[in-house]
């Protein structure tokens, strides 16, 4: 299992904070991504690939390529606005 | 010396200085930045803004952020303070300050670790705005600016 956590206008958009995935088939975060697309909807929309996505695996930032394994956490959200 | 965080209480700037200040007689500049909430944003007047953050990934990031600081620069000290949760028009939303021996490392330091922060610490603003709440996007000025910090790198 991974956990998913999201932020900001995704969590707000999809209405979901956070939860867990089974995780046999995901080697990184492009199959994560995949499966979310794969839900139709708001997922195809929010995470199309011509959307900016940010992503961090254990809190650190992330890429499409990062590998993930049992126990991750993986969080996605749209560009950062602080300062 | 470093030091770090996020509150979703009020802050006073000049206090945070203070402390960074100390007694170090060997610090000669200190620069900070302080970014203040406006009550206008894309024409719409902002009643109050509301920042969203990651806890734990936000202080690990800041953190990151001060330490390429420090590698890249002298610095005696730095202090980074910034606001979560709700805030209202004229409050200090961010307080990036930096001590070193000398103005320039301290000018630059300090430019370089907003300009970071911008693009790569989990934060992010939504402004209640007398048309409704909207989530403010990022600007490309933004990537921009990180982008200039960064150029060169990749040639040595």
């Amino acid at each position: 299992m991974v956990q998913l956590r999201l932020f900001a206008r995704f969590r707000e958009e999809l209405g979901v904070d956070s939860e867990q995935l089974e995780s046999d088939d995901i080697r990184c975060v492009e199959d994560l991504l995949s499966r979310l697309r794969q839900r139709g909807g708001d997922w195809s929309r929010l995470l199309a690939e011509d959307q900016r996505i940010m992503m961090a695996v254990n809190q650190e930032m992330a890429n499409p390529q990062t590998p993930l394994q049992a126990g991750d956490e993986i969080a996605l959200f749209p560009p950062v606005t602080g300062g | 010396m470093y030091f770090i965080r996020v509150d979703s209480e009020p802050f006073d700037p000049n206090h945070e200085v203070d402390l960074l200040r100390g007694e170090d007689p060997a610090i000669g500049a200190v620069v900070s930045f302080i970014g203040l909430m406006r009550d206008l944003n894309e024409g719409d007047r902002v009643d109050t803004m509301f920042l969203e953050h990651y806890p734990g990934m936000t202080e690990n990031a800041l953190e990151q952020i001060v330490k390429l600081a420090f590698e890249r620069w002298q610095l005696q000290g730095c202090r980074v303070v910034h606001r979560v949760g709700e805030l209202k028009p004229t409050d200090p939303i961010v307080l990036v300050a930096v001590a070193s021996a000398h103005r320039k490392e301290a000018f630059q330091a300090c430019e370089f670790i907003i300009d970071y922060l911008k693009t790569q610490a989990p934060f992010w603003k939504k402004e209640a705005t007398e048309n409704g709440e909207r989530w403010v996007d990022a600007r490309d000025s933004d990537d921009e600016a990180i982008r200039q910090w960064f150029q060169g790198d990749n040639e040595h």
